[in-house]
């Protein structure tokens, strides 16, 4: 490979760089970071921020934000534990629905209208759970297990969600539209796409997408919690950001969106095996997130 | 030129990385023990890793802490870390009870004895539990206040479904009918001092007859004392939970009239000391019950020291 041709590379894929480095820092330091299990640990890990930050890619694609997607994972396995997983999937799209309604037809700015929906989502989670973590049925429980002891099926659906929003970005009319919306909606209207219509469908994958996200995360423990996947959101906005997707709109993943929820959870696992005080974790992941958005932008100059 | 900037920004981000790390080598012959913390945003668990810290240099142990912020589902990724880095026992304080048997299961897998501390693990092999019983507490709380007063009583409740929460509230409720005194309003404050100003406020507003108070924890109440003013301890009476250094000195001062102490550093200690018995094979106590204490002006003096 030519000198010019790592550069490009290099370029294109800083996220990935960092992923690797982190990773041969924390494997150099702590050689059990590579036992083939603690691997599989970090991808099953990774899962449930990962589906969710798909979802979130072609929000943000689109020029939006959607701050909900913790709160309807939350309610989605709620609902999926009281009656089952497939309806969790319907309410959470549902919920994507009437926030695509509040952001097109209501004219609000996607930060207010999904923040209206996180605390409606939670407080509904609160409502029909009574307050108690609920236990999942045999079919969401299993999303969260092992197929065999070295196979997590977490980890499987992470790369199957990757590859249906790979396709959903690249192959696919709407997802051409998610980057000519995000881009300039101005420009997007003009060529004659109806905006209004395909945010609707965008918001309501990312509602699906958060409700999937959260059966896995309730398969894995077994149990659908109130209080799962408190802040979420957060953390599935800085795995598109580090994947170097743009908050303005028009650029985006599935591939950086994949390593920016790896970087995460490298760096969690990582940080505990390196037996980092907790408080300090915090510091350091605050502080990796900021470098990484801050790479990013250097390259766009 | 880009290149070489983004280079040394990056390796920026690994001495961060790096300084921020202890030791990480384990010394030859030395046990070593992880902790697993539900969160160390509160007072209250800090206490339990220091005291868990304190037994573990005593008996010479090294002790790894991770910190689940209150989250379940990052916890069992947390134990499965653990489990990796070969720790010979885990103590195990799950964010939730219902929620921890995974987290058991990673390590009962693994053949890594599991202690569980403060909270309970249902559903999973433990070796040893040590714990205060936070139902039996809400129980002690409610017979302090039907001592402490008699008539139309709030409960001022914490994060809704927190395990902390039910069980406190749960003990309050069966503990009613000891005393005279009867609920006729609830509110939920987040176990949050401001939060407990403003709920109290609005619950004047509807019930001016108040005559006591039940907060679940000991930052409620001295939230519901901010709003009660000078009729703290006067003709409302106020029941907090926890012993926290600002509740002890509320009840000095007269405005809180009783809290319902655990003994957090002791919880620690004593889990530190079954785990590294676990960890060499020895036979453990299977339950170890830190036992709640009731602290009224009466006996506030020897908590204080």
């Amino acid at each position: 490979m030519s000198t010019i041709s790592i550069r490009r590379y290099a370029s294109e894929n800083g996220a990935l760089a960092g992923l690797l480095l982190l990773a041969v820092v924390i494997a150099v330091m702590q050689p059990a970071f590579l036992n083939a299990q603690n691997l599989l640990n970090v991808g099953v890990q990774a899962a449930v921020i990962a589906i969710m930050a798909f979802g979130m890619t072609f929000v943000v694609v689109a020029g939006g934000i959607d701050l909900s997607v913790g709160s309807i994972a939350a309610l989605a396995a709620m609902v999926g534990a009281l009656t089952a997983g497939p309806l969790g999937l319907v309410v959470g799209a549902l919920c994507g629905l009437v926030n695509g309604a509040l952001v097109s037809y209501g004219k609000l700015p996607p930060f207010i209208a999904t923040l209206a929906m996180l605390s409606v989502a939670r407080g509904l989670t609160l409502v029909f759970s009574e307050g108690q973590p609920h236990e999942t049925d045999a079919v969401v429980t299993f999303l969260g297990s092992n197929l065999t002891p070295s196979l997590p099926l977490p980890l499987l659906l992470m790369l199957a969600f990757f590859g249906i929003t790979g396709l959903i970005l690249t192959r696919t009319n709407l997802g051409r539209r998610m980057y000519a919306i995000g881009g300039n909606e101005e420009a997007a209207k003009l060529s004659g796409i109806d905006v209004r219509k395909q945010k609707l469908w965008i918001y309501a994958l990312s509602g699906l997408f958060a409700a999937a996200a959260g059966l896995v995360l309730a398969g894995r423990l077994g149990s659908a919690g109130p209080q799962a996947a408190v802040g979420y959101e957060l953390d599935a906005i800085a795995a598109v950001v580090i994947g170097g997707a743009s908050l303005s709109g028009g650029v985006g993943r599935a591939t950086g969106t994949l390593v920016g929820a790896l970087v995460l959870a490298v760096l969690r696992n990582g940080l505990n095996l390196l037996q980092v005080p907790p408080f300090w974790q915090q510091v350091v992941i605050g502080a990796v997130i900021a470098l990484a958005a801050l790479l990013d932008s250097l390259r766009r100059r | 030129m880009k290149v070489t900037r983004r280079i040394a920004l990056t390796l920026g981000a690994a001495a961060l990385l790096a300084t921020g790390c202890s030791g990480t080598g384990a010394s030859g012959g030395q046990i070593t023990i992880g902790l697993a913390v539900s969160t160390l945003n509160n007072p209250f668990f800090v206490e339990l890793q220091q005291g868990a810290q304190e037994m573990a240099n005593q008996l010479g142990a090294k002790l790894t802490v991770v910190d689940a912020q209150n989250d379940a589902t990052n916890q069992v990724n947390q134990v499965q870390t653990l489990v990796t880095q070969g720790v010979k026992a885990i103590i195990l304080n799950p964010v939730d009870s219902k929620q921890a048997a995974p987290a058991a299961k990673a390590a009962e897998m693994a053949n890594i004895p599991l202690i569980s501390v403060d909270r309970a693990v249902e559903g999973g092999k433990v070796a040893a539990e040590v714990a205060s019983n936070n139902v039996s507490g809400g129980s002690l709380a409610a017979i302090e206040l039907g001592r402490a007063t008699s008539g139309e009583v709030a409960h001022l409740k914490g994060i809704s479904g927190a395990s902390a929460s039910r069980d406190r509230g749960q003990g309050f409720e069966q503990g009613l009918n000891s005393g005279n005194i009867k609920v006729v309003a609830t509110a939920v404050a987040d176990f949050d001092r401001a939060k407990a100003l403003n709920e109290t406020t609005n619950l004047l507003q509807g019930h001016p007859s108040l005559k006591g108070i039940f907060a679940e924890n000991d930052e409620m109440a001295l939230g519901a004392i901010k709003a009660l003013g000078a009729r703290a301890g006067k003709d409302v009476m106020v029941v907090g939970f926890d012993g926290t250094p600002d509740g002890l000195k509320a009840i000095q001062d007269g405005t809180l009239a009783a809290t319902i102490a655990q003994q957090p550093k002791l919880l620690g200690s004593k889990a530190v000391e079954q785990a590294v018995k676990a960890a060499k094979g020895e036979a453990v106590q299977q339950v170890v019950d830190v036992e709640v204490k009731v602290i009224t002006k009466q006996n506030v003096a020897e908590f204080t020291k």
